[in-house]
């Protein structure tokens, strides 16, 4: 299974691999609000957390649609159901790969972002802790929809009606803890609900996105 | 190693084959023949466990299987020796040599699949079985895209295959050279569609 995590962080990082795709997306979404909005610091910095936790949203879900697709198109996925690699392990894994690539890069650049929507000094802390604990979830419940929509030709659109209403309580909690860490409240309470929505994730939806997948090769 | 009783598969949902029965021992070497669309493809998905049998038995240790199919399941941005060594990884084997040369991949060990020749692809595929190190090799239309050398050298691959306790069912429709080969046409196993409600693929 380490091999399936190190070839698959290596196919991202070469050419066409589509690592820094979220990443330019979460950075263009940070630049253009405040231009689209104007320079005015108090409205920046009130809807800087729900900007920001929109952007990573958003960014996770462009790079989704790669998880399995391409292993389902070049033959890789059927070899791999043959393989002793259990598919639940395949999938924890791609996942794993994916947030790697997406959701970690992303939660340490927020900072810097989070400048340029001149967020309130209290909530830098809260932001990385939020993303870091929260982008697991995303690439957790994007591997479900990935595996659900793997046979479809251009699934994109499926796929993001499928994880998009998976993703608000994830939005809502990340961006509650940053506006609470923002004004000095207390963010511990959201931050945990993330937690423990990346958890059930975990333990739940590998076994979930194996079941689809199976049926897909079918 | 590998006993098929009364087996029947289906492909989109309609009975493609019937009462499919064949044993394949250590050594064995069993070729699929039959027209398109025959269910070639489907039953080695099937035996493979790829697909759920709609009848019948397959008794196997699916442990000692492994499957090529039409796609060789490469990444282009990786090399060749990439290539090997994740699939030699992944069923916890260290040695890709062996598959290198029996395929004549050496030089190309360090090209990017994207710049393969379909033909050089589909060596490298084919040994990606050697490095699986399992017994029971399932190939669909393994010599598609390989030259006359290729296919010899695919032949002599087999035939060490075999001669180390192996086995292999082969879906083809051109001559391995190998005559120890037992040749099974599926054409008899046919699902008849003279029955009522008979279905028409035309309309389907």
């Amino acid at each position: 299974m380490m091999a399936l995590l190190q070839r698959d962080l290596r196919l991202a990082l070469r050419a066409g691999g589509g690592f820094g795709l979220g990443l330019a997306f979460f950075l263009m979404v940070a630049v253009l609000v405040p231009l689209g909005v104007g320079p005015e610091g108090a409205l920046l910095t009130r809807i800087a957390p729900g900007i920001l936790w929109i952007g990573a949203l958003l960014a996770c879900l462009l790079s989704l649609d790669r998880m399995f697709a391409l292993d389902f198109e070049d033959g890789a996925l059927d070899l791999m159901a043959v393989s002793p690699l259990p598919l639940e392990g395949v999938v924890a894994m791609k996942a794993l790969a994916h947030w790697v690539v997406t959701g970690l890069p992303l939660a340490l650049m927020a900072p810097v972002l989070g400048l340029l929507l001149s967020l309130a000094p209290g909530g830098y802390v809260w932001l990385v802790a939020a993303l870091v604990l929260g982008t697991p979830a995303l690439s957790l419940i994007g591997s479900f929809g990935a595996a659900l929509t793997v046979g479809l030709k251009r699934g994109g659109l499926i796929l993001s009606l499928i994880v998009l209403p998976m993703y608000v309580p994830t939005l809502i909690f990340g961006a509650e803890a940053v506006r609470r860490g923002a004004v000095g409240g207390d963010a511990m309470v959201p931050l945990l609900l993330l937690a423990a929505i990346s958890l059930g994730s975990a333990a739940i939806l590998p076994f979930a996105a194996a079941a689809a997948l199976r049926a897909n090769l079918k | 190693m590998l006993n098929v009783h009364d087996l029947a598969v289906s492909r989109g949902g309609l009975t493609v084959l019937e009462g499919v029965g064949f044993g394949l021992a250590a050594g064995d070497l069993l070729v699929l023949r039959g027209p398109n669309g025959v269910g070639k493809t489907t039953l080695l998905r099937t035996l493979a466990g790829l697909q759920p049998t709609l009848e019948g038995r397959v008794a196997v240790d699916q442990e000692q299987i492994t499957y090529s199919g039409h796609a060789d399941g490469l990444k282009a941005t990786l090399t060749v020796a990439e290539n090997l060594q994740f699939w030699a990884a992944v069923h916890g084997q260290t040695a890709i040599d062996p598959a290198i040369t029996a395929m004549d991949l050496t030089a190309l060990q360090a090209r990017r699949a994207a710049d393969l020749s379909a033909g050089q692809k589909r060596r490298l595929g084919l040994a990606r079985l050697l490095v699986t190190g399992r017994k029971i090799w399932l190939m669909d239309e393994p010599t598609v895209s390989l030259d006359a050398a290729s296919v010899g050298l695919f032949g002599a691959m087999l035939r060490a295959h075999l001669a180390q306790g192996g086995a292999a069912v082969v879906a083809t429709h051109i001559d391995l050279g190998l005559p120890e080969a037992r040749v099974l046409d599926l054409t008899q196993f046919k699902v008849k569609s003279n029955r009522k409600g008979a279905f028409d693929e035309a309309f389907a």
